[in-house]
């Protein structure tokens, strides 16, 4: 496996990274209007991510700059040839942020109304079209020979595409429940086993013919395990969520994102960025590769610094294992809006 | 206005945005570290106290901080995509190394910092928030590292096959010396800043807190007043103004070091900031000039400091320092026709207000180390406008500073040097992405308006946490009984800390 082998699987890393670890972010911001009935039950959903969202965000950061250094014109071809969809995602990831931040800072009905209003536009936009996103990455864009992408933002709300973008936002409502229930107590527990149960299934049928296109039209042979991995775990999340076995289902929701981005990545290899207008214009992991020292030395970095990332994180997931109910959420401490 | 200039409008919002929140982030974050420090060593409440109240604004701040952050990281290849062709293969490996390096590291551990008072041991929790320091800190290191090459590109050399910069030590890239000078001027401007921001905060609740005193009617409500200022908010403010004394000394020297770098690696970037049109031996340093906008012969230099101009540059007042003129000249037969002179009055007067903003901080510590001399506790009215009047001069200094860096690097964004690789150098006009006008005014005025909206909540959000001062649940630390909710031993304990 040659460097750039390498650092074509380290990108895909990155984005299962960020898209199981993000991904149950955006599922329980999306899920506040199901499962977030009461400002009490609101707080327990934000309160289960509370101190991991900004670690798992940083994958994505990171994913953007390991495109940068190891495959520039990647970088430069996607980011600005999708340079609205990125527009949008960046905007309500901001969103997102801050009223996630913010919330509890002023404790005001009106105020936390408008901040739960930021946290579910900002999971609910992000998981489309990043689904949206990749899906045409795989399926290939307008790129001419100067690897400028030439065509608009509409070209990218193709019928693939937005069964693609479907997909990650099923996926990552259902990984959301899934990831709830397992870190909830009480009430709000019983009632994500049983959106995750009600939303398995429609995941299996939306997510199956995403990747069953995937593989069917841009597939190679051996990717029908990833399709067979992807398609298993969901189904097995049927099963488990209907018993509420939800520390198992997590395990296959978690195995269901990791198949599906694999799919995607091995279906592109060893492409970066198809082009639909002439073969000869396809950026792949050959032409738009930093050179062998670059990608040596970052090689070495991400061998060093990864596993590190990984223990501390994981030490974070330990340090707050504890399962969250109603009754731990302590009365709002923010301020009120005007000083009394 | 082509997509050049709105590319460029764009950017500059951005990033002097951004820029605006990432100085306080990167100074104050120490400053908690040190008070918990504080607070462990000495078992005084009211380093606790002082902890979470600053730690509550650095979180606001924090927020704000890493949402704009994220734009940074893609923007680049958003808008400057030819120009992340030209750099990738060097300038993608500090920003990468950043994000393994330092985002992760402050990220989590400042989620562990939040909502771990009582999971983690004190001094396991203690840990953390020196973890978020350092990670702060190292990415401005990364940051800065990458943004020297632009400055003076070093530790690479020019593929013509591929028409690009590649890296050829990562060693070089990381010690060059135009990041190494940078570097601990802008930790210095980010600790003026949290130091200005700790004294101001604190300075003018220690007069409020006299102030109170001295209207309580009844004795016991005074003590407790006077009592606050003087354990609580006095400590604060003095540490405050020291590292006011302390960082502004490291940043003339660290400026000094700089400038007279940048007066060998982009002479054209200094004489325009001295407003200096023809070679001069001798130069002088000017203080006023009048002109119209960016002309060189209309301009009339009216107080002028003598010789200091060339002693800045060289250290000898008698130097011959290159006039913009000649350099024009010069670079013209280097580079080819064109146009190679920044914009002079915003260097101008970007590189005088960067110096001279720092005047706030400066009268801040020195009238406060006065006033709280041999454990005195100042009451006077106008100190505590100082205080608050001197938070913001900081910050405008750090952003002034910032437009002068960048502007002077103009026309280009990979600034050839005489120093650098010759070969590398890269005209803004060539880096920007290929984008029609219409799609980039689209994301200018999404992100003017959000960024706009956003600062705002941010204001207020600030403003409200510093006039409600440190608050009555941050009182005393979490014990081991203090765990409050249901007294029932079946019941799972109350979080410490929740959204």
């Amino acid at each position: 496996m040659g460097l750039q082998e390498v650092w074509f699987t380290l990108v895909a890393v990155l984005f299962v990274g960020y898209f199981v670890l993000e991904g149950f972010d955006f599922g329980v911001g999306m899920l506040f209007p199901v499962l977030g009935r009461t400002d009490d039950r609101r707080r327990v959903l934000l309160n289960t991510i509370g101190p991991v969202w900004d670690g798992n965000e940083v994958w994505v950061i990171t994913a953007g700059g390991a495109l940068f250094a190891a495959f520039p014109d990647w970088y430069a071809t996607l980011f600005s040839g999708f340079y609205l969809a990125l527009l949008l995602i960046l905007v309500t990831l901001i969103l997102r942020i801050c009223a996630i931040e913010w919330r509890g800072k002023i404790d005001d009905p009106i105020w936390r109304k408008r901040c739960d209003l930021g946290i579910m536009i900002g999971s609910w936009v992000p998981a489309v079209l990043w689904g949206v996103a990749f899906a045409n990455i795989v399926r290939g864009v307008a790129i001419n020979e100067n690897k400028q992408v030439t065509s608009g933002f509409f070209a990218l709300l193709n019928p693939y595409a937005l069964l693609g973008g479907a997909t990650t936002a099923i996926v990552f409502a259902l990984h959301g429940a899934v990831f709830l229930a397992l870190k909830t107590s009480g009430e709000v527990r019983t009632d994500s086993v049983k959106v995750a149960f009600r939303l398995s299934i429609p995941a299996v049928v939306v997510a199956g013919s995403f990747v069953l296109w995937t593989q069917l039209a841009y597939g190679k042979s051996w990717t029908w395990l990833l399709v067979a991995v992807a398609a298993a775990a969901l189904l097995a999340v049927v099963a488990l969520t209907k018993v509420e076995r939800e520390g198992w289902a997590f395990v296959f929701t978690t195995v269901a994102v990791i198949g599906a981005v694999a799919l995607l990545f091995s279906s592109l290899y060893p492409n970066l960025m198809p082009s639909s207008t002439n073969e000869a214009y396809n950026l792949t992991i050959y032409n738009a590769s930093s050179s062998p020292y670059t990608l040596k030395v970052m090689t070495w970095a991400a061998a060093f610094m990864t596993p590190v990332v990984l223990v501390y994180q994981g030490w974070t997931y330990w340090v707050f294992r504890q399962r969250i109910s109603v009754a731990q959420i302590p009365p709002s401490i923010g301020l009120p809006l005007k000083q009394g | 206005m082509d997509v050049l200039d709105i590319s460029r409008w764009q950017f500059g919002i951005t990033t002097v945005y951004h820029f605006v929140l990432v100085p306080l982030t990167i100074g104050l974050a120490p400053i908690l570290a040190v008070m918990q420090t504080m607070w462990v060593i000495t078992k005084k409440d009211h380093w606790y106290r002082l902890t979470k109240f600053f730690g509550k604004l650095f979180l606001i701040n924090f927020a704000l901080g890493v949402a704009t952050g994220i734009v940074q990281e893609f923007q680049f290849g958003m808008n400057w995509s030819e120009y992340s062709r030209f750099v990738g293969d060097v300038f993608g490996a500090p920003l990468a190394l950043e994000g393994l390096v330092a985002f992760f590291l402050e990220s989590t551990f400042l989620g562990l910092w939040i909502f771990g008072w009582d999971r983690l041991p004190k001094l396991v929790h203690l840990a953390t928030i020196w973890l978020v320091a350092i990670g702060v800190n190292a990415s401005a290191f990364f940051i800065i590292a990458a943004n020297s090459f632009m400055q003076h590109p070093v530790g690479a050399r020019y593929n013509p096959e591929r028409g690009r910069a590649e890296l050829t030590s990562i060693w070089e890239l990381l010690t060059n010396n135009t990041a190494l000078a940078a570097f601990p001027h802008v930790v210095a401007g980010a600790l003026l800043t949290a130091g200005t921001f700790v004294a101001g905060v604190a300075g003018w609740w220690m007069v409020r807190s006299m102030r109170q005193a001295k209207a309580a009617a009844e004795p016991e409500v005074a003590a407790e007043h006077e009592t606050t200022a003087r354990t609580m908010f006095r400590p604060a403010a003095v540490l405050g103004m020291w590292l006011i004394l302390a960082s502004g000394i490291a940043l003339a020297i660290t400026g000094d070091v700089q400038g007279k770098l940048m007066f060998e690696q982009q002479p054209m970037k200094m004489a325009s900031a001295e407003s200096l049109c023809h070679t001069e031996t001798g130069a002088d340093f000017s203080i006023l000039t009048v002109g119209t906008q960016n002309n060189c012969d209309s301009i009339t230099q009216l107080i002028k400091i003598p010789g200091v101009t060339s002693f800045l540059a060289k250290n000898d007042v008698h130097a011959t320092v290159e006039g913009v003129t000649e350099l024009q000249a010069r670079y013209e037969k280097l580079y080819g026709p064109g146009n190679y002179k920044p914009n002079l009055f915003v260097t101008y007067w970007t590189f005088r207000a960067m110096i001279g903003w720092a005047i706030g901080s400066g009268l801040l510590a020195l009238a406060g180390l006065w006033l709280t001399r041999r454990g005195r506790v100042p009451d006077n009215r106008w100190f505590g406008w100082l205080s608050i009047l001197a938070i913001p001069t900081p910050f405008l200094g750090n952003s002034a500073g910032w437009v002068f860096t960048e502007m002077g690097r103009q026309p280009w964004v990979v600034a050839p040097n005489p120093t650098g690789v010759a070969q590398i150098r890269l005209l803004v006009s060539q880096g920007v992405s290929d984008h029609p006008s219409s799609t980039v005014i689209i994301s200018l005025v999404t992100f003017t308006l959000l960024y706009a909206a956003l600062g705002v909540v941010w204001f207020v959000l600030i403003r409200r946490y510093v006039i409600a001062g440190p608050l009555e649940h941050d009182a005393h630390p979490p014990g081991p009984d203090s765990g409050g909710g249901p007294a029932d031993p079946d019941q799972p304990k109350q979080l410490s800390f929740a959204y």
